[in-house]
């Protein structure tokens, strides 16, 4: 199994819903963010384009993040979901320098957090809390390794990009442009 | 093509706008630990080389250093740490990918080391020492007998320690500015240099002092032909780590690094150690504490300007 998310750039509008939907369900403290928006803006007036994208960890198959932890509190569960351990936790920063992303934040208590694609609710048979709420629905989540999944037909059927490939980490988001 | 990122929903303190998860604690326990270094490779080489007459301080004196400079970098690593409490945990686990596990390993054996060195020479330093308890001058008995094997220990851990202090760096691909390999070298080559400045600084002997400054000058000049090799590997890389090498040349460290890490803490001194060794009277703490203080700022800046640098997308 290996799950994965893609996101359609060009149905995201920005709205910041899955934002807000994982600060709730995930109780993530006042002025934090496991999954945040970006807005790239590429050209001059009047020949601009601009691109959204719904951002957060990338999970990803190689990850630096959880190598140079000290102490383990990184690890990877089933379907390559990157999960961070808060009482193994020392908080040194390691990982927070390790991430090209700058997907994990250190938790006013200390320890490291940052997105978990939902497990828990995974667990229940639902899906994350951003995919849920998504207006637009344009997040797509799912197994890879399953071909009828959400996610693995959206990119049977478009052209996709991840962010940053030449820093070696394979990230597991989709970026549908 | 004009490109500009715009990030709604956020700005998590110390990661945005740009990281700053470090602050000065690891900087001040990378110095600490690379004079100790540096302090304990001499000690141990020139024990080794039959010099504890001519050298004391580098053999006998310097030594009491290491142990306040180990301790004092271990406590600052522990005061960088965010959940304390669970400090513990880097002791239950060892992981070999990760530099921050087996350098806080490395410091758990090379600490007790160095004080067991150190007590090996009570007697000699203080000769008014007394150990009050029996098993313990025994105990100090037994280190001086195996000051040899202590030696050779003292110089192989004090090159892993040094290396070290660099590799900690360099393993972060995400940090551009870090992720080369000449880091370790780099940072071993100039803890050595201030290892040495500091046994400069307290030794009383001329002979010594000559020894040791001749020594510093060769690793001074390792030490500018790695910054320049860093510099000319950067500027071959790719975009992010050409970006990165700006930073210091027009950017905002441009003036910190050029003029007080190379000029004033490598240059000036070494020149200074020219002059001395023709016979010139220098007060030989000028250029120790300048090549001292070039050796924190340099770790400052390298630790201060990498967690700016990043992959953009
Ligand atoms: S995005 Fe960052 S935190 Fe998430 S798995 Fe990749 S390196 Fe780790
Ligand atoms: S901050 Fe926590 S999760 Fe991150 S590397 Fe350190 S111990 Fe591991």
């Amino acid at each position: 199994m290996r799950y994965a998310m893609a996101i359609d750039t060009k149905k995201c509008v920005g709205c910041g819903d899955c934002v807000v939907a994982c600060q709730t369900e995930n109780n993530v403290p006042h002025g934090y963010c496991r999954d945040w928006i970006v807005e790239n803006v590429a050209g001059s007036y009047p020949n601009v384009e601009i691109e959204l994208r719904s951002e957060r960890c990338n999970h990803c198959d190689n990850s630096p993040c959880v190598r140079c932890c000290p102490t383990g509190a990184s690890h990877i569960i089933e379907g390559g979901i990157v999960k961070v351990t808060h009482n193994e936790c020392i908080g040194c920063g390691a990982c927070i320098q390790s991430c090209p992303y700058d997907a994990r934040y250190s938790h006013p208590e200390g320890y490291v957090d940052k997105c978990t694609f939902c497990d828990h609710r995974l667990a229940k048979g639902q899906s994350t809390a951003c995919v849920e709420v998504c207006p637009t629905s344009c997040l797509y989540f799912g197994d890879l390794e399953d071909p009828n999944s959400d996610v693995s037909k959206a990119l049977k059927n478009r052209a996709w990009k991840v962010l940053a490939p030449e820093a070696g980490t394979k990230p597991q988001l989709y970026f549908l442009t | 093509m004009k490109e500009e990122l715009f990030v709604s929903g956020r700005n998590i303190p110390n990661i945005d706008p740009y990281l700053n998860i470090w602050h000065w604690e690891i900087p001040v326990y990378l110095f600490l630990g690379g004079l100790a270094a540096g302090i304990m490779f001499f000690a141990g080489y020139f024990y080794i080389m039959r010099k504890e007459k001519d050298m004391a301080t580098t053999v006998k004196f310097a030594p009491f250093l290491v142990p306040f400079a180990l301790v004092l970098g271990l406590l600052a690593l522990f005061l960088d740490l965010k959940h304390q409490l669970y400090f513990w945990r880097l002791y239950t686990t060892i992981r070999l990918e990760s530099p921050m596990s087996w350098g806080a390993w490395t410091l758990m054996f090379v600490t007790p080391l160095s004080m067991l060195w150190v007590a090996s020479y009570m007697k000699e330093v203080f000769p008014k020492w007394d150990w009050k308890f029996k098993i313990l001058e025994q105990f100090a008995d037994l280190t001086i007998k195996y000051r040899k094997a202590m030696a050779w220990a003292l110089m192989f851990l004090a090159v892993v320690l040094g290396v070290y202090t660099g590799i900690l760096l360099s393993a972060f691909n995400a940090r551009p500015l870090w992720n080369t390999s000449i880091l370790g070298p780099l940072f071993l080559v100039s803890g050595m240099s201030t290892g040495l400045a500091a046994i400069i600084w307290m030794s009383k002997s001329k002979y010594e002092r000559k020894v040791l400054s001749r020594i510093d000058l060769i690793f001074i000049g390792v030490e500018l032909f790695l910054i320049i090799h860093m510099f000319m590997g950067f500027m071959a890389a790719s975009e992010v780590q050409i970006e990165a090498a700006q930073l210091f040349l027009g950017g905002e460290f441009t003036v910190v690094f050029w003029v007080f890490i190379i000029i004033l803490g490598l240059l000036f001194p070494a020149t200074l150690e020219v002059l001395e060794l023709r016979g010139f009277h220098i007060p030989i703490w000028i250029p120790s504490l300048l090549i001292l203080i070039g050796g924190l700022l340099l770790r400052f800046v390298m630790v201060e300007a990498g967690q700016i640098t990043r992959y953009l997308y």
